[in-house]
């Protein structure tokens, strides 16, 4: 009977007696699903184009991050170092497309899944060369990100509002809506379509390949540099970074691996769901269970859409 | 042609033999140094190894080694991975290990049971099975200057003095790893004992730089102090996670590996205020290190970047290389030989006296509290001190607290006895 009152009724005795904390555990959800939709879309952006589960995401945030800091280390002021590190992962795009993806063209998925695997490791290794396994730190203030914070007084208590929390929020959301707009209402976006259908096909009709998968690499290098900025502010920068990408995988199953849309819902209810799961219920399961709940909303949600929220509904007729 | 080959290839192989047999008439003893260079928590682990290696280096450049006997040193890379540690040792222990610093508790755990099989012993140096501190039971194993526990109930003793500890609640965040989880039993058993109500939050590996629910918690369980298991990307982020839930960072203490410049540097002037145990000194003002800068940093024989000489990890390292080199002369004492053995390594790890005059003749008085190596006790019982981050450089702030070696010393038995008392084939010794 008391495992039930602790299950059904005390979290929304405590949610209803503590709105101000509530409304804190809502907004760092909120920050974190932002964040979490952010990592994803750069799963997203490659499985559109390619088919392929991206395993080296997680890397090009941290070396997309580094080669940032690197870079500004060297005394290269911190825009300027901005703009060196987009170039650089737009060059990484050109690399492996021309190196890797070229020679794989209509290849079995799993070939190219083993081909980022691989890259994964290269990019560790040469990361680990040039700049070295000391975590760095993020360069937040020199590229004008906000920091401090305000705290409103509301229901009684306070909420605290980190102003790089809130930078966060809005610099993901602007990215996220720019690339959608970009993939679906340009004709590149339609061609990024087309070349997720059927490679075959969409060369047939005059698109090019090799300049779709550098777009889509350089795009998702350009999230991994947003996303190591953001996450490296609330942190550090370091090697240990690669393992955040992980949290865009229930994030892909709730959400669908081809969606846009599904990224950023699935990064929301993700972000706030754990957040509420583990500050109510978690102290039920001993605490730290926000990681595992993760799969488990995921879970659920494809018990009734298999495809994920937003995914395609693939029919096969015999 | 063939024939000039054939020749070459004679006076290479001659050659190749003369200075093998030249090597080997040269005394030597062989130190692996199980490193973690890259990987997540490289960041620790490179400054680590770097005072190991630069001491040692200091060793054969200013004294021709330790005793007569030049120390190979060979570093073999395990990025923190248990799996990769047990690879390290075995592709090691055929060269004449003298004694294997894990610098892990889970590879610290493979090790313990081979210890006994292969005669070399394992120095965890402050990390750990803490119930290797009991010498009559884990006769191959050490972790000088102190264990896990002892270090806990001294940060316990530093709350005690400063406020006191009956009534308050007391959070414990920690890496939720074998390496975290050792000291919860011993918390369980003092909170009760000590009056003082306890909350933990695990923090998962992946979760490390992902903790704002584990903070929320904190805010919502509101301790009135706060301790850390950490280690490298989760100190920094629980840190800057505390100052944004607006924790009191002066009652926020982590453990001797949550306290590292590497830790601190990147939270900079968020951090003032954090403290940490340690038990190696800071900085460069010990002629010891002023020898490593003269013989290793200054003539480039090194990897460590100048700026990092002096910096907790670097030093801690360092300190892990000094008593590595005390007990190979106390085996060398002992057994009068110059190329010592692993077993003869095992009687200098309980017979070296790193006393107050001891240090100051190593150059490092002050540096950490004195160390008498015993065949019962293990850990030395070792004190640690409390520093204070103030926004860009470390500071002690406490002299040095010593263990409630009568609280910790039964649990430690009965953890000893315990992990003994499946394995009916276990080594143990009587100490007189």
């Amino acid at each position: 009977m008391g495992l039930l009152f602790d299950i059904f009724i005390n979290p929304f005795v405590e949610m209803a007696s503590g709105l101000d904390f509530l409304l804190q555990v809502l907004w760092e959800g909120f920050v974190s699903g932002t964040l979490y939709a952010l990592i994803a879309l750069g799963f997203v952006l490659i499985f559109k184009a390619s088919g392929v589960f991206n395993f080296a995401q997680g890397i090009m945030v941290v070396f997309a991050a580094l080669t940032l800091v690197g870079l500004h280390a060297l005394g290269i002021p911190a825009f300027l170092a901005l703009i060196l590190a987009v170039a650089i992962m737009a060059l990484l795009a050109v690399t492996v497309e021309r190196v890797v993806l070229r020679h794989l063209v209509n290849q079995p998925d799993i070939i190219l899944f083993m081909v980022t695997i691989g890259l994964t490791y290269f990019l560790i290794g040469f990361g680990e060369l040039v700049f070295g396994g000391d975590p760095k730190s993020m360069i937040t203030e020199e590229l004008g990100l906000p920091t401090g914070s305000t705290v409103f007084d509301v229901f009684d208590g306070i909420v605290i509002l980190q102003h790089l929390d809130v930078a966060a929020a809005v610099i993901s959301a602007i990215m996220v809506a720019g690339l959608a707009v970009f993939f679906n209402k340009t004709r590149i976006g339609r061609a990024l379509r087309a070349v997720a259908d059927d490679h075959q096909a969409a060369l047939s009709v005059g698109i090019s390949l090799n300049q779709i998968w550098a777009i889509v690499w350089f795009a998702a290098g350009i999230v991994a540099l947003t996303t190591g900025i953001m996450w490296g502010a609330k942190s550090d920068v370091s090697f240990a970074l690669q393992i955040v990408a992980l949290k865009a995988l229930p994030v892909l199953i709730l959400g669908g691996f081809t969606s846009i849309p599904g990224a950023i819902v699935g990064g929301l209810i993700i972000g706030m769901g754990e957040k509420l799961f583990e500050v109510y219920w978690g102290g039920l399961l001993g605490g730290g269970v926000e990681g595992w709940f993760a799969y488990v909303i995921a879970l659920i949600f494809l018990l009734f859409r298999p495809q994920g929220l937003f995914g395609e509904k693939i029919i096969e007729r015999v | 042609m063939l024939k000039k080959l054939a020749i070459g290839a004679a006076a290479l192989a001659m050659l190749g033999a003369a200075q093998v047999s030249t090597a080997q008439a040269e005394d030597t003893i062989f130190i692996p140094s199980l490193t973690y260079r890259t990987g997540p928590f490289s960041g620790g682990g490179t400054p680590f190894a770097n005072g190991f290696a630069d001491y040692m280096n200091m060793l054969n450049a200013r004294d021709g080694g330790i005793g007569g006997a030049k120390i190979v040193l060979e570093e073999c890379e395990t990025a923190y991975n248990a799996q990769k540690g047990v690879e390290c040792y075995e592709a090691t222990k055929g060269k004449g290990a003298l004694v294997y610093n894990p610098l892990s508790t889970g590879i610290t755990l493979q090790l313990i049971p081979k210890a006994p099989v292969d005669e070399i012993p394992v120095l965890s140096m402050g990390y750990g099975l803490s119930a290797a501190a009991v010498g009559e039971k884990f006769p191959w194993t050490f972790t000088y200057p102190t264990s896990y526990w002892s270090q806990m109930t001294s940060i316990l003793k530093y709350i005690d003095d400063n406020g006191g500890l009956s009534g308050k609640k007391i959070g414990f965040i920690y890496l939720d790893l074998g390496y975290g989880r050792e000291p919860i039993p011993l918390l369980e058993q003092l909170a009760p004992q000590m009056g003082f109500e306890l909350a933990m939050f695990p923090v998962a590996g992946k979760e490390m730089q992902n903790q704002s629910s584990h903070w929320l918690n904190v805010r919502k369980e509101n301790p009135d102090w706060m301790i850390m298991w950490g280690w490298g990307a989760m100190n920094p982020t629980a840190i800057k996670e505390a100052a944004k839930i607006r924790f009191p960072l002066d009652r926020f203490i982590g453990n001797w590996w949550s306290g590292a410049h590497a830790d601190l540097n990147p939270v900079g002037e968020a951090g003032k205020g954090y403290l940490a145990a340690n038990f190696s000194g800071i900085g460069t003002d010990f002629p010891a290190l002023q020898d490593v800068i003269k013989h290793v940093i200054e003539p480039g024989n090194t990897q460590t970047d100048p700026g990092d000489v002096g910096n907790v990890l670097y030093n801690r390292g360092l300190f892990n290389a000094v008593i590595v080199a005390e007990a190979v002369r106390a085996a060398q004492a002992a057994t009068g030989k110059v190329a010592v053995t692993g077993a003869d390594m095992r009687v200098g790890l309980e017979t070296f006296n790193l006393s107050e005059e001891r240090l100051a003749e190593l150059g490092l008085a002050g540096f950490t509290a004195p160390i008498q190596g015993s065949c019962a006790d293990h850990e030395g019982q070792g004190s640690i001190f409390i520093q204070q981050w103030n926004g860009s450089d470390w500071e002690r702030v406490s002299d040095l607290i010593t263990p409630m070696t009568d609280v910790v010393g039964p649990m430690l038995q009965a953890a000893a006895d315990q992990y003994v008392s499946d394995k009916p084939d276990w080594q143990t010794q009587t100490c007189g």
